[in-house]
């Protein structure tokens, strides 16, 4: 039987096992929403295509599943790519389906016409212009097979308007053949074995843990991995809930805003690990201190990833569970070495101690003023184990890494390599949307929920209990704080003047809206958000010139940290 | 590791697709890659391009490209022809001046260097010209002085000499 381009389209949506889209119609995808009213696929409307694209981008976050994100051609296409570059920066398997004028229009600067398959080609982990109807089914298939295998990333596919409505005769491929693109999962054996040789004769180890490891699920294998050799774990922003932060062997963060152990131990270590980790310059500071006395091996699929800002002792190009279980293998092959190793790194380990001891995560606490850190650690202190926290970007993001201790897997979802602003709302949307039983949690800075504060309207009409918890200083904080330390308190465009009413701002949406002025009103304010059922906004007026601390100043080596401002 | 710039000439076997060249070519700006040449067309297989580019960059910059390049999904394959033996050919269409004092001497120096004339007008010569770049190179020296008035060069093709290379 024939099928509409619109109807295969669902229908190839279903078989792939999309049950949730977030979306906003306009003319050219009219046809695909008339026909989802026929298929069982839960659409969510947002009130942004970018937010949809967040969304969709949390919801996959949340789950590891591909996200789908729908949006008409032109504007609702543009719309888009903030969100297509932050979950590619950030490997996020999504597909985003976007209308596109009739093939005959196409180049003709067409009413609501833009070339989105050029302006996200390099923000894509790959794109099509669909052409003709019977393109279409395989397409799809290998749209989704992209998506989320290798290195997951943002598909987008464009679909014009007579493509839509165009009719063939439809059968989904069960297979996907495609010559250019075969990921490697095995990592090579005799880099597996030259890994365990350098990690037995190494007394310095650690393990660098980036968002690959979640990515790839391989917080169990590194756990296992991270105790068999007794090395102290280090991660990046994205991979903070692959390792447990209470964790004995946990340091925390390293990089501009990491903790002074984590830096030091990466400063002084004579081997490095890093597994699905990229060295971004957050992470590095300046590129020629980084793990000056260290070899590195680096575990990645991506084999762009390695040697690209660093030098690479050894590179193993793979699956992180697959490469992480071969080295663990290699190294019981030979029981007795492997058990006595942990002795031989026993001074490393203390010595991480003493710089625990020496400069733990703290701030200076307040009975007047609530300090932005408080508010984060009464989060954690009152909410489940297994909430998943969202954050949009800047101060308060790098505060939840700081002090909110993650222990759960993709608990965490946060745009670490764009730093996107606007994303934590619709992003924690979507998670709530693909975790309904789960608490989902945005921590925001008053400058960043202004930019997709209307999704506000998403989570009511959908009953979607985010709490939200804006950290408010009037300021776009993090800019400021550059301002102070570097531009001598020149606060250039970065007080936020006008003062915002957020409880008015939630109600006026059919929300809850709570405020804490003192330090005494935060954890009231909290416990009474987690008690109701629905959306809250909870406004935390904080310090406003707090800094997050430490940092590393740009340009400087990462053991060269600011500790206290 | 060497920092040394150097120019590597890479062969690229990719998905005659719509849009192909425009991801190889965005790839490289967009990353700040240099292109110095790059000509592409049908293999024998015409699903199948093959594009010859002549890039420069230190060691660890050509890694990258190769590596990037290879992360396409059109991408089927990436032949860098550094440190191997390879033949490399361009062809160029050179229009030069030809008056009575000179036409002489640009024929005997098309002669030297086994080109042809394709086209005759009274006042030029166009010249057909074959070889490896260095070749093309001194023909164009010795023709500028002459007068050089329009000049097309495809950039370098390669081939690896033996076995190294594509089916295809």
């Amino acid at each position: 039987m024939k099928k509409t381009g619109s109807q295969i389209l669902l229908e190839s949506l279903v078989l792939e096992g999309v049950d949730t889209v977030f979306g906003y119609p306009g003319g050219t995808v009219i046809n695909i929403y008339n026909d989802l009213l026929d298929y069982p696929i839960k659409h969510i409307l947002t009130r942004h295509e970018q937010a949809a694209v967040h969304a969709a981008d949390g919801y996959a976050r949340a789950t590891g599943k591909v996200g789908v994100a729908i949006a008409t051609s032109g504007p609702g296409a543009t719309n888009t790519v903030t969100g297509i570059a932050t979950a590619y920066m950030d490997s996020t398997p999504m597909v985003v389906i976007t209308g596109q004028v009739p093939t005959p229009l196409i180049g003709n600067d067409a009413f609501q016409e833009a070339d989105i398959v050029g302006m996200t080609r390099s923000i894509t982990k790959h794109n099509y212009l669909v052409k003709d109807v019977k393109d279409l089914a395989r397409i799809i298939k290998q749209a989704f097979y992209i998506a989320r295998t290798g290195r997951p990333g943002p598909v987008l596919i464009d679909l014009p308007k007579d493509v839509q409505i165009a009719s063939t005769r439809f059968s989904y491929p069960e297979t996907v053949e495609l010559r250019g693109y075969k990921p490697t999962y095995s990592g090579n054996v005799r880099q597996v074995e030259k890994a365990a040789k350098m990690i037995l004769a190494s007394r310095r180890p650690v393990l660098f843990v980036g968002g690959g490891a979640t990515a790839s699920d391989a917080g169990e294998d590194l756990m296992s991995f991270a105790e068999l050799i007794q090395a102290p774990v280090v991660t990046t922003l994205m991979g903070m809930a692959a390792f447990p932060t209470g964790h004995p062997l946990a340091l925390g963060m390293l990089g501009m805003h990491g903790t002074y152990y984590a830096n030091m131990a990466v400063t002084n270590a004579d081997l490095l690990v890093a597994i699905g980790a990229r060295f971004d310059d957050r992470v590095t500071g300046r590129v020629a201190a980084f793990a000056p006395k260290a070899k590195i091996i680096h575990i990645d699929i991506d084999p762009t990833s390695i040697k690209k800002n660093v030098r690479v002792d050894l590179p193993i190009v793979g699956e992180l569970r697959d490469v992480i279980t071969n080295i663990m293998d290699r190294l019981r092959s030979d029981a007795a070495q492997v058990q006595a190793f942990p002795e031989l790194t026993a001074s490393w380990r203390s010595q991480i101690d003493a710089w625990r001891s020496q400069y733990p995560m703290t701030y200076k606490a307040s009975d007047t003023v609530i300090k932005p850190q408080f508010v984060i650690q009464k989060i954690r202190e009152l909410t489940a184990r297994d909430a998943v926290i969202a954050t949009e970007v800047g101060q308060h993001q790098m505060w939840t890494a700081q002090f909110f201790n993650f222990c759960h897997p993709r608990s965490f979802i946060t745009s670490g390599g764009l730093g996107t602003m606007g994303f934590g709302l619709p992003a924690a949307l979507g998670a709530q949307v693909a975790c309904p039983d789960r608490q989902v949690i945005d921590i925001s800075g008053d400058g960043s929920f202004q930019m997709n504060s209307q999704e506000l309207a998403t989570l009511v009409q959908y009953k979607l209990p985010v709490k939200i918890a804006i950290l408010n200083n009037n300021f776009l904080g993090m800019v400021r704080q550059w301002q102070q330390l570097f531009f001598d308190r020149r606060y250039s465009q970065t007080p936020m003047e006008l003062p915002i009413d957020f409880v008015k701002l939630a109600e006026a949406y059919g929300a809850t809206g709570l405020r804490a002025t003192r330090p005494a009103d935060v954890e009231g304010v909290i416990r009474k958000a987690l008690e109701i059922p629905g959306p809250v906004l909870m406004e935390f007026q904080v310090d406003r010139e707090e800094n997050v601390m430490p940092m590393v100043p740009a340009g400087a080596a990462i053991d060269e940290m600011v500790l206290a401002s | 590791m060497a920092s040394q710039e150097a120019k590597h000439t890479i062969s690229v076997l990719v998905e005659n697709e719509f849009g192909v060249l425009t991801r190889v070519a965005g790839l490289f700006s967009g990353r700040g890659f240099n292109i110095e040449s790059l000509s592409v067309a049908p293999t024998l297989d015409p699903s199948i391009s093959r594009m010859t580019i002549v890039t420069s960059g230190d060691e660890r910059i050509l890694e990258q490209i190769t590596k990037q390049l290879n992360k396409l999904i059109d991408t089927i394959k990436v032949i860098d022809f550094t440190d191997c033996e390879f033949v490399e050919r361009e062809l160029a269409l050179i229009k030069v001046q030809a008056t009575e004092d000179t036409r002489a001497e640009v024929l005997r120096i098309v002669d030297i260097f086994r080109g042809s004339v394709v086209d005759v007008t009274a006042r030029s010569y166009t010249i057909e010209i074959t070889g490896a770049p260095g070749k093309i190179q001194a023909v164009v020296d010795l023709l500028k002085p002459i007068g050089i008035q329009e000049i097309v060069r495809s950039g370098p093709i390669v081939l690896g000499r033996g076995h190294k290379g594509w089916n295809g």
